[in-house]
Parts: structure tokens; sequence; C-alpha cells
């Protein structure tokens, strides 16, 4: 098995396009949720809350690509183009069937499937479909177009699990990698906006409902107020590259992968499980080969919701104790849904690098229920060798991610 | 409706939908080499040139012959007297 290094990363994220901007904004402890007065006016819409990309131009990809994107797309490519800038990989890289894509995203386009169904309802006809809307509606939209538009070769995977899509992603890129499959992977994921996203979790009851006049102080997660997730949308992307090749090509190395584990928890299509999320945890120790007492920090999933936050933490506490640092950036971000995986866990290479560990945004009073772990409350200078990082999703799909720090004698 | 403006509206919506510069949109350029449009655009041109028309020509035979913008501007305008008369 090769070893497997991340080289590059991109983010388009609710503060704007850039890792830069993005992890600046974390540790400033600025909150990307706004009101949008468009929710309000939705019958029994109940969350108005929702954390936007803006300040980005579509037109820095030419129409010919753009075409076929909708706009999960678009974030995606300006992120793999940001991560294959870092990394020192060309157009040449691309096309040399050694570099592969595994990108998702929640759904194909939804705003695009709406603008579908309201000409063929309407007119109960064809005729003003437009050539493209197919590509901005499958499934496998973001991976495909990514590859059209920096030309790439390799193989292209599309895995769609929700909020643990990236985390997926990353995942089975870095398997792809160290068995030999491909020598480097882009690897995250994204998604765009639209009111249904909100919809499906203010239909579980699991929506943030009470903050539509204070959206900065929304999620909460751990907190006692804590009343649900709040969406956004933006792209997450890593360059995961074998060890041997970032060495061969002198490229700086930001963090090494070591472990990953997904299962799938059959208790419950939506309510989280305690059981299977440490089983999940203990499954990415496992692969990385370390104790839980080499983890020093974990950067939760933790959206928000009542149930969600307390199962996490009960796993955690049931694996770690309650001396390792825990903290959740969705209070910062909201929940960027497919892309949630990779942004955050881009966020964590930077906490590493920079030792540093960013704190759970909002979390004024701890939940007793998520009181068993020990809460990052505040900007902490650290040194983290190695961290695991959770996502958990609907549908009973849970991924951990397990990384260290890179020290080139290691 | 002049023929000067159905060649206005037929230069303005396919410089709008296929985002071309007004000044490329003379009679002789080829929608291939030179708006450098393909065969997915040209689904996307009929798409366009019925709804600024509010006319059906997707089946009509005659487009398959079309290369050029002046050609557009020919087959719209023949179509338009064609309907005119009926």
């Amino acid at each position: 098995m090769r070893r497997v290094v991340i080289t590059g990363m991109g983010a388009v994220s609710p503060y704007g396009k850039g890792v830069d901007l993005f992890i600046d904004s974390l540790i400033a402890g600025k909150s990307a949720i706004t009101s949008l007065s468009e929710l309000a006016e939705i019958e029994g819409l109940r969350s108005w809350v929702a954390g936007l990309v803006n300040d980005i131009d579509p037109k820095e990809i030419p129409r010919k690509y753009r075409r076929s994107m909708s706009k999960m797309s678009i974030y995606a490519t300006l992120a793999c183009r940001e991560a294959l800038n870092q990394a020192g990989l060309t157009a040449e890289h691309c096309a040399s069937g050694h570099l592969g894509v595994a990108i998702g995203s929640t759904t194909g386009s939804t705003q695009a499937t709406q603008e579908f169904f309201d000409s063929f309802l309407s007119t109960r006809g064809l005729e003003q479909v437009k050539s493209t809307v197919f590509f901005k509606i499958m499934n496998h939209s973001c991976a495909a177009n990514v590859s059209q538009i920096l030309g790439i070769t390799g193989r292209t995977l599309s895995p769609s699990a929700a909020c643990s899509t990236s985390c997926q992603a990353v995942g089975y890129g870095y398997e792809m990698i160290a068995f030999g499959k491909q020598d480097f992977m882009l690897c995250g994921g994204a998604d765009e906006y639209h009111p249904l996203a909100t919809g499906a979790f203010d239909i579980l009851n699991a929506a943030s409902i009470k903050f539509n006049d204070h959206p900065s102080r929304t999620p909460r997660p751990f907190d006692y107020e804590r009343d649900g997730v709040v969406c956004s949308e933006g792209s997450g992307i890593l360059l995961l590259e074998s060890l041997e090749s970032a060495q061969k090509r002198g490229v700086n190395i930001l963090c090494e992968i070591i472990g990953f584990a997904t299962v799938s928890d059959p208790s419950n299509i939506a309510n989280p499980d305690k059981a299977s999320i440490t089983r999940c945890m203990q499954l990415a120790l496992k692969d990385a080969n370390l104790e839980p007492s080499e983890i020093d920090y974990i950067n939760a999933h933790a959206t928000g919701t009542i149930q969600g936050d307390i199962a996490e933490s009960e796993a955690i506490a049931e694996i770690f104790g309650s001396k390792t640092p825990v903290s959740s950036l969705k209070g910062h971000l909201g929940h960027t849904m497919a892309a949630s995986g990779a942004l955050e866990l881009a966020a964590l290479v930077e906490m590493i690098n920079r030792g540093c560990l960013i704190p759970s945004l909002n979390l004024e009073n701890i939940d007793d229920a998520c009181s068993n772990i020990r809460h990052v409350r505040e900007l902490e200078t650290a040194s983290i060798k190695a961290a695991i990082k959770n996502n958990f999703a609907l549908g009973g799909i849970n991924s951990s991610l397990v990384i260290r720090r890179y020290k080139k004698d290691d | 409706m002049t023929d000067q403006q159905i060649i206005d509206l037929i230069n303005t919506s396919i410089a709008e939908e296929f985002e071309l510069p007004e000044e490329n949109m003379k009679p002789e350029a080829s929608l291939f080499d030179d708006l450098e449009l393909d065969s997915l655009d040209i689904v996307d041109l009929v798409v366009v040139l019925e709804k600024a028309f509010q006319f059906k020509i997707r089946e009509e035979d005659s487009i398959q012959e079309i290369r050029t913008l002046g050609d557009i501007h020919r087959f719209v305008i023949n179509k338009k007297k064609e309907l005119n008369k009926q």
C-alpha cells in the first residue's frame, strides 16, 4: 500500500473564493449565515437562514464549458483549479491518465430540475428545453464537468451520500492512490443552495427556525439553544497524491491521510446512532493503526441538531474520553452539505499546519447532554500530530477520515 | 416586422445566448468556423429562434442547409413571410 498525502487544496465557501479567505474568516470567527427574504415567502417553510456563495465570477469559465454547469459545477471547477495550482500540477498531468476525480454532490442541480419541470409542466412539451439541461441534472454533473474543463483522462467517480459525500470522496480517492490505481486524485464535493435543501430538514423538524432575525447566531453545535441545521453551499477540493510522487516532484506536502472508514447504519434512515458513529471512528482508527490516545483533535460533524450532536458527543466520549479537543465548523459555515467534508478537512489541514484549533462558533452554553467531551471554546494554540474528521449523513451513511501532520523524516 | 427588425432580433438573440460580440454578427459569418458554435449550440439556436419569433422550425428540412448567419436571416425572413400568407 502506498502512502497518500495532500498537496493542494481549493475552496469556494460562503465567505467567497479561496482557501486563504476561508481559513482567515474561520479564524476570525465570522459567521457566513444570512437571512433570506425569499425563504419567508415559501408557505410552510419555517427556516429562513442560509450560507450563500457570493463574489465569484462564473465567466472565469469559458461558455463552452460553463453551458453544461450549474452553480455546483462552477464552484467545483474553481476549487479544483486552486488545488491543482497549489500542487503545481499542469494540463499535462490532467491528461496523463494518472490523475482522477472523485467529486460528488447531494443531488444534481435542483434549480435546473425545477427549470426543466417549469417548462415541461406548463407546455406539456420539450420544445423549450436547452441541450445542456441534462448535464446539470445528472448525478455526476460536478465530476464530469470538472473532467471536461480540466482535460482529465483518469478515473472519474461521483459518490453521492448527502453530508458524507466529500468525506467518502476523499476516502475513496485515498484508497485508489494507496492501491496504486492512480497517482493523483482531485477529491471533494460541491452543492448549490436551493430552498428545498432547507425544506428537507424543516420537514424533519431538523432545520434551525428560531434565529431567522439573528442569522449569525445559528447554527449552534453542541449549544443548549441549538435548534437545527442551516443549509449552505460551496465546494471543497483536496488534491491527493502518492507520497512517492510528491517527493519526486519536490512539492510541499500539506498533510498525510492515514485512515478512512465509512459504514452504513441501518437502524434508521434519518436518526443518527451512537453505536454506528462509534464503530465508524473505531474502524478509521484501526485503518490508521492509531490508538485513540494518539488523536490530538476531533473535527466533529455536529450540525447543530438536537439528536445528532448528542449521538456524536457520546460516541466521541466513549472512544476518546473527555480530554481530546473537539469542535465543529458548522457554527461558522452552516452545513455546506456534500462540500462539508472536504471544506472542513481543508480547514483541519490548515489548523494542523498553523498550530491552532478553531472553536465551535455559537457555543455559548454547552448542552448537558453534550458536556461529556472537551469543547474548544476559543481559538487555541495546539500541536496536532493526528486528527479525525467526521461526517454523518441522512440515509444512515457515516464516514471518518484520519490525517496526520507530515514531517519529512517520518 | 420589417426585414431589418427581424435581422436585428436574430443578431441580438444569438449574441446574447452565445455571449458573442455584436460586431461579430456579420451575415457572412460561418456559424461553426467564425462564431464557433457546435452541435449542442445548434440545438439551442433553434430554441432561441422559436422563442424569439414564436414559430416552430425544428422539423424544417431547410434548417439543415444553414451555414452562415446570413442563411439564418434569410430562413427566418422567408418563414415569417410564409406564415403571414397563411
